[in-house]
């Protein structure tokens, strides 16, 4: 049985449709991340979830329960929310037991929801203290807090690390997934970052314009996404896009890049045999993108051993970005900027020749027009 | 600002020192009437009849102050100001309380329970403001009499009440606006209701607001005299009626230092509570206009 259940939910605000006939089912225990840019309609789905906003049509089910009418207090439900909404005359201690004491729970229980939850997320020193003597990471924790105590059926999370430098951000992002690990909770998390979308979630719903485009594992959405759309959103720095021509060759199908700057072929590129499909066949001949990922491209002389795999190209190095873990090189190949990704020991500098290699065996195929996935 | 870098040549200093004078002046030239009204009320009545506005007092006598809050006459009765300054906070305290409340609710209700219309409503609650004082008289006259509150205490609360509901409402919708909508929500989600997130949530936040509404409100209250005297009874009226009454008593010889005395004593509250709360006044009417 599934946790939450959204069926068919249409939102209109005026005129405009914020979300278009969403459907999306959650498992106990699961930890579900929506993800897109701005205006998206993520955060309006997060908000007819709990409660704050009315659909204006279709159904939303909390256990087995319709829950499409209930109020927010009357959906067991808790939220964190990107500004912590903390009650700024209450101190901590009240803050976290204010749900508790709303729902009439006795006060020694109270006590002890509060202390056991102070004790989980290591507030318990800041008890006493109101939110304005607290930093930015100290209120995160009580925001959380504050909905760990209520032990409701589905978390909700809206944005709640984008108010913290970089790096809290890393390490909350840690612990909030150690907490879902340890307590098993249901979690709807809502963010424009796909690398926290990508880090925490057991399944990503990647939204745009009010409709789900793609759901699925932070893997599925990766390597096989359905369009260029999720494809460029989801890695960083984005998948390369490069506009080739397939062709038939006696060897099987390849693919032309095209010279953007002096017309023809910049490259030719083998497809590998073990992915042809049947839809290739119709398309020879036709203009269609290439996606590659930074990290499917290889420095030529890192890959010694497997040397012979894939296809020799030189490009000159335009930017040359070292990051310590790896080193991003941004190059010209046929008029096409496009960026890989090389390892931390490479020395390239800028306008330098590099030799690399790249093999299509996990590269991905769009078609022009609809931008959606061939292969 | 004293931390500031200024010039130093001779003639901007001179700029500065003719700047202050202008400034003391111009402050001396404000406080004079007050200057003149204390002398004169701790002056005996000859050396008011021998001396000049600004001469001092020969002997310092309170004998005025307490012959104004005791025993001077306001037309027909001779009891002093102390009565009708009761009868003031009489006034001024249930009004105040009331309008400042249902301005809260008001404020809270269109920031955080939007209905259709909202904005609508609050535009019309603004133009309240704006109707002056004398249009209401009339009709005013009317109701209060269907009412059967006509010369009471408890019809001039009302006047005062629905008088000043504008004024409350439109302090507390704009300090709502700044309050985030995300903490009501929160509320909601924990389980509070309509009146819990008023009494729990918003109010212990509104200190600054309500500071400055209650000082709005109890210096406009305290000081009105048109809807006194139009509307109160001959025992209820507030105290700026009965200092009108007082000076304009043509009987018997005119004691300036009495008039004054009282003047002074009818001002005194709204002096005190400005200057009690004047800081938080200040505050207030700032409040989030710069992030702290």
């Amino acid at each position: 049985m599934s946790a939450l259940n959204v069926r068919h939910v249409n939102k209109t605000f005026g005129s405009t449709q914020v979300l278009k006939d969403i459907s999306l089912a959650i498992d106990s225990g699961e930890f579900l991340i929506l993800v897109g840019p701005s205006g998206c309609g993520k955060s309006t789905l997060m908000n007819t979830i709990a409660g704050l906003e009315p659909v204006t049509s279709g159904e939303i089910r909390i256990g087995d329960e319709d829950v499409t009418w209930h109020t927010p207090s009357e959906r067991d439900i808790a939220m964190v929310f990107q500004s912590y909404a903390l009650y700024p005359s209450m101190n901590v201690r009240q803050n976290i037991s204010f749900g508790l004491e709303m729902r009439k729970m006795p006060k020694a229980q109270r006590e002890e929801a509060v202390s056991r939850v102070a004790e989980l997320l290591q507030i318990t020193p800041l008890l006493d203290r109101k939110p304005s003597q607290l930093s930015g990471g100290q209120r995160q924790r009580v925001a959380m807090g504050r909905a760990l105590a209520r032990e409701p059926q589905i978390y909700l999370f809206d944005e709640p690390l984008s108010n913290l430098d970089a790096k809290l951000r890393v390490e909350m992002r840690t612990e909030i997934k150690k907490l879902h690990q340890r307590l098993g909770t249901t979690i709807v998390y809502v963010t424009h970052d796909q690398i926290e979308a990508m880090t925490l979630a057991d399944r990503i719903a990647v939204m745009r314009d009010g409709e789900i485009l793609q759901l699925g594992t932070p893997h599925e959405v990766y390597n096989d996404p359905v369009d260029m759309f999720v494809a460029g959103f989801m890695g960083s720095p984005s998948m390369n896009f490069l506009p080739v021509t397939l062709v038939s060759q006696a060897s099987g199908y390849a693919l032309q890049v095209h010279d953007e700057e002096q017309g023809g072929t910049a490259l030719t590129l083998p497809w590998p045999a073990e992915r042809d499909t049947q839809e290739l066949s119709a398309r020879v001949g036709d203009r269609l993108v290439l996606g590659l990922r930074p990290e499917h491209f290889l420095e030529d002389d890192a890959i010694q051993e497997t040397s012979g795999e894939g296809t020799r190209l030189e490009v000159t190095a335009t930017v040359v970005e070292p990051t310590g873990a790896d080193t991003l090189l941004q190059a010209w190949l046929g008029g096409n900027e496009v960026t890989a990704r090389l390892g931390p020991k490479s020395r390239v500098v800028a306008g330098d020749r590099v030799a690399l290699r790249t093999d299509l065996s996990r590269a991905v195929l769009f078609d022009e027009k609809t931008q959606r996935r061939l292969a | 600002m004293a931390n500031m870098v200024r010039r130093h040549t001779t003639s901007a200093r001179l700029w500065r020192a003719g700047l202050y004078t202008l400034l003391i002046v111009a402050a001396l030239v404000y406080l004079l009437p007050l200057v003149v009204m204390l002398l004169t009320s701790l002056k005996p009545l000859d050396d008011i009849r021998a001396g000049g506005l600004l001469s001092l007092p020969s002997t310092i006598s309170f004998e005025a102050w307490s012959k104004a809050w005791g025993s001077a006459c306001t037309g027909m009765r001779c009891n002093g100001m102390s009565g009708y300054f009761l009868n003031s906070i009489a006034i001024v305290v249930p009004a105040v309380a009331i309008s400042s409340l249902v301005g809260a609710l008001n404020g809270y209700v269109l920031t955080k329970w939007r209905f259709r219309g909202a904005n609508l409503c609050f535009a019309l609650l603004l133009f309240g403001c704006f109707v002056p004082f004398q249009v209401v008289l009339m009709p005013m006259a009317r109701t209060l009499g269907w009412l059967g509150l006509a010369s009471s205490t408890s019809g001039l609360v009302l006047v005062h009440v629905v008088y000043g509901i504008a004024f409350t409402t439109l302090f507390f919708r704009n300090y709502y606006v700044s309050i985030p909508d995300e903490m009501i929500a929160a509320a909601k989600l924990d389980g509070a209701g309509f009146w819990r997130i008023f009494w729990r949530i918003l109010l212990p936040v509104s200190g600054p607001i309500i500071t400055v509404t209650v000082i709005w409100q109890f210096t406009q209250i305290w000081n009105d005299f048109l809807f006194g005297v139009s509307f109160a009874g001959f025992d209820s009226q507030p105290v700026t009626v009965a200092l009108n009454n007082m000076v304009n008593t043509s009987t018997g010889v005119k004691e300036y230092n009495v008039d004054m005395a009282a003047a002074m004593i009818a001002a005194l509250p709204t002096l005190v509570v400005y200057v009690l709360a004047g800081k938080y006044f200040v505050r207030g009417l700032t409040a989030g206009s710069v992030k702290g």
